[in-house]
């Protein structure tokens, strides 16, 4: 009895998930044998032709010329045993566990041996213009690359492929984003897992990134020349004319979220102190003489910054967050130091990345940086998220001090006020020096009392007597 | 097709003409004379039964049995040459192409498709064969040859005064890996090291479409000079050459006086890989020039006219190529899929948490998957 095998298109290339048959070489009644050269076929890539992986005689073609075939499809059919000694078996099918790994896993199911071949598609147009264009090289390690768009995928479960909600729906699979959309994404300073995909599998495409920043990039007040109240500019003056009402939205709808969610969720507790701060002053005029400083401008802030810095290494608990859904605290080992920034948009805090690694000179260069970009409005949405602990300087205003309110997911944020000279005692006897209130509001469900006041207490310590700085550096 | 430059065929030692005549040379022929009859007849049988497993895997990758092959077709006389120059302890460090080099260190031909079925990164174990596993980035192992040998230098086994006891080794290359900033530095600090290390250039006149002259206005070997590195071109036709000239190398690193740059000048007769078609870019005329060079073709005539290749060693010889094609496609279709979560056992030698991390996401991500059976 006859023993039929079936011959399935290979990808002949890497990565090709289909091919087009050029030329028989052999016909139904041909004896072949294992590596005779059967079929040209003509890939993405280039002209083949396909040895037989069968001895026998060929019973049937399962694919026209000109026809354009699937990777896994079967094109040939073999009697590997014409003489008849051996059982009837069934012609295995292309059985993904034999094929190798690098192929595409299964090919879609397609009944070819059924279809009488005359019946086989005719070639469309598309695959040969496809076949002939020399676009897309994608990354493989040997050789020039795959097609754009050759890859198959394997369908997933209703329930793991559901991008409809956003990233965080896929749980903690990572992003799935093709590289130059990483990269896209990394220069406009997206963070990918915040993005909501719409390609297939929950892939992060290149418009998603766009629109992403579209819609949560500061907007521009669309202000006239001489328009002194761009605040008024999306707004509806009302009947009496006595009032307008602006829609609330951007910078400030999202200042108004946060300072809601932070105010009502975070048990604020703020104390109070204030220090002789004329060390500082002095260390910060020595700095402005200082060679290396004379590219960057040196104010009390930065030496504000720093003594934060020292006050947190020294109780790093404070540097934190209140996972209300893990029911968790999480401790931060790293120092994203936040600079609440007034702007012409609003009020942003956008953060020093990584401010315990730096210098004092780093450190003054980032701030100098970071300040600038806030009011030029060029900060990428990046400096603004993950931020772990915050100064806000409400001395610059010229104003004493004040209860901060916490940037939501950290749990302290420090005031400085302003730095005024004023009648002090000093070394036993009243003198005028330079005096200041700091104000520390922290989250009081993770950080007691007893907490706040230390941190409060050791920056005062470090702004007092800067050279305690070194003690604790 | 002499040209200048890199295709030249200037000073390139030759033992053996493309028309299979044994002439002298006056440094190197010392260092084939030992080479007997039997030796020979050894060569072409390595020669004509890689050519056979070699076109056996490129038939088993069009039919969708490899996801891919890389052909040493043209280049059998510079591997198996320059591999039965190596003994024990000498390190090979091999590129993707070395098919020949591993028959020699006795790798079985077959397992190495295991890698080209997508099945593993690696198919034998490097310490049995002194053969490291196949580097796809090109130019890397450069460095990696330059370490181990740096640590041979070290462990004593190098100029140790027992000369039958030193090793030395061989980092496989093309010419386009040249190129690349890894092999000038491995370069640098071999030469400056004494590492004890041949670097073996083959130069295929091709890094896949892009012809040599662009690697190089010099032949590659006149790159030696600039880092301190004693180096020769040999004919990568001739086996005997090769064969000779690599052995000159490695007892020169092997007894301490540091590497060694050889240029194997050689070409590529089929595609670069099975994905590539070099209709493309070469023409038919420089094929079929180079086909009249063929390095089986010269050895063959070789012992033709001096009446030691007898028609009972060819059958023999055909007897064997038959038996391993079969063998290699029988094997090769047997393989069935391991886990894909097995491409993280050999990552670190030792339990890695951030690689444990890695594998419990992929086999969640995995089990995501409704055509689960298929998966697996
Ligand atoms: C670092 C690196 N860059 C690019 C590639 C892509 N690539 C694969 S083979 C190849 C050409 C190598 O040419 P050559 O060194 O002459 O070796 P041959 O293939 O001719 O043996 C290239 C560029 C790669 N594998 N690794
Ligand atoms: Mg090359």
């Amino acid at each position: 009895m006859p023993t039929f095998q079936q011959f399935t298109m290979p990808d002949a290339g890497e990565g090709l998930t289909e091919a087009d048959i050029i030329t028989w070489m052999v016909g139904p009644g041909d004896t072949v044998e294992v590596n005779q050269p059967i079929v040209e076929i003509e890939t993405a890539k280039s002209l083949v032709e396909l040895p037989c992986p069968f001895d026998g005689v060929v019973s049937r073609l399962l694919a026209q010329e000109g026809e354009t075939v699937d990777v896994g499809a079967p094109i040939l059919e073999v009697d590997v045993d014409p003489n008849g000694e051996a059982p009837a078996e069934p012609a295995p099918s292309a059985d993904a566990a034999t094929a190798p790994a690098a192929a595409p896993a299964a090919a879609p199911a397609s009944p070819a041996h059924d279809v009488p071949a005359q019946d086989a598609p005719v070639p469309s147009a598309d695959a040969a213009a496809g076949s002939s264009s020399d676009e897309g090289s994608g990354a493989v390690l040997v050789g020039y690359g795959v097609r754009a768009g050759s890859a198959q995928r394997r369908p997933r479960n209703a329930d793991a492929l559901e991008p409809v909600g956003g990233a965080q729906d896929l749980g903690d699979y990572p992003v799935l984003a093709k590289p130059p959309v990483r990269k896209l994404a990394r220069d406009l300073g997206v963070d990918l897992t915040t993005v909501t995909p719409s390609g297939p599998g929950g892939l992060v495409t290149r418009e998603d990134v766009e629109q992403h920043v579209k819609a949560t990039a500061a907007q521009t007040l669309a202000t006239y020349p001489g328009d002194d109240q761009p605040w008024l500019e999306t707004g509806t003056t009302q009947g009496d004319g006595r009032t307008t009402r602006v829609p609330v939205k951007s910078v400030r709808k999202r200042t108004a979220e946060a300072m809601v969610q932070s105010a009502f969720t975070a048990p604020h507790v703020t104390e109070f102190h204030t220090v002789d701060v004329t060390e500082t002053m002095n260390l910060v005029a020595k700095l402005k003489q200082d060679r290396d400083f004379q590219d960057v401008r040196v104010t009390p802030l930065l030496i504000v910054a720093k003594a934060l810095l020292l006050a947190v290494r020294r109780h790093p608990e404070i540097n934190a967050a209140w996972d209300e859904d893990a029911q968790e605290i999480v401790y931060k080992h790293y120092v994203n130091l936040g600079i609440a920034a007034s702007t012409p948009r609003g009020l942003v805090v956008p953060n020093i990345k990584d401010a315990h690694r730096l210098p004092l000179h780093a450190l003054a260069v980032e701030l100098q940086h970071l300040t600038a970009e806030a009011r030029a409005g060029k900060l990428p949405p990046a400096a603004m998220t993950d931020g772990t602990i915050t100064i806000t300087n409400v001395g610059a205003l010229g104003i004493d001090t004040g209860t901060p309110i916490l940037n939501p997911g950290e749990a302290a944020i420090l005031a400085f006020g302003a730095v005024r000279q004023q009648p002090w005692v000093h070394e036993g006897e009243i003198k005028v020096r330079w005096v200041t209130q700091l104000a520390l509001s922290f989250d009081h469900r993770l950080v007691d009392g007893e907490l706040g006041a230390r941190v409060l207490y050791d920056v005062g310590r470090v702004m007092e007597d800067p050279a305690q700085g070194l003690v604790w550096a | 097709m002499d040209t200048t430059g890199p295709l030249s065929s200037d000073g390139l030692v030759q033992l053996l003409t493309p028309s299979g005549e044994r002439i002298g040379h006056e440094q190197f022929d010392a260092y084939a004379s030992h080479l007997t009859a039997h030796d020979l007849r050894a060569f072409w049988r390595d020669m004509t039964v890689l050519r056979a497993f070699d076109m056996e895997a490129t038939s088993l990758q069009r039919q969708g049995e490899l996801g891919l092959w890389v052909q040493s077709w043209g280049q059998e006389a510079a591997q198996i040459g320059s591999g039965h120059a190596l003994r024990e302890p000498d390190f090979v460090f091999p590129s993707y192409r070395e098919h020949g080099v591993a028959l020699t260190r006795d790798v079985d031909l077959v397992e190495i498709l295991r890698i080209f079925r997508g099945l593993q990164h690696g198919a034998w174990n490097p310490a049995d064969h002194g053969f490291h596993l196949y580097s796809l980035v090109i130019g890397t192992h450069a460095l990696h040859a330059t370490g181990y040998a740096m640590a041979m230098d070290r462990d004593g086994l190098v100029a140790s005064g027992t000369p039958a006891a030193d090793g030395a080794v061989v980092a496989y290359f093309g010419d386009g890996a040249t190129s690349q900033g890894d092999v000038s530095e491995a370069m640098v600090f071999a030469a400056v090291n004494n590492a004890p290390v041949v670097f073996f250039v083959q130069n295929n006149q091709f890094a896949i479409s892009e012809p040599a002259t662009r690697q190089s206005r010099v032949p590659i070997a006149d790159r030696g000079k600039g880092f301190g590195i004693p180096s020769v071109r040999v004919d990568g036709n001739d086996v005997i050459a090769s064969h000779a000239v690599t052995r000159w190398a490695l007892e020169h690193a092997r007894s301490g006086q540091g590497p060694v740059l050889i240029e194997a000048f050689t070409y590529r007769r089929g595609a670069h890989t099975t994905s590539d078609d070099p209709t493309r870019y070469r023409s038919k005329a420089q094929e079929e020039y180079w086909a009249e060079r063929d390095p089986i073709a010269r050895l063959d005539a070789y012992l033709t006219s001096t009446g030691e290749l007898t028609d009972e060693f060819r059958a023999q010889v055909a007897a064997e190529c038959k038996a391993l094609g079969e063998r290699t496609r029988t094997t090769v279709r047997s393989w069935s899929k391991p886990a894909t979560a097995t491409m993280f056992d050999h990552v670190y030698a030792l339990p890695h948490a951030t690689v444990e991390a890695e594998r419990a996401w992929f086999e969640r991500y995995e089990s995501s998957f409704e055509d689960l059976e298929a998966a697996r």
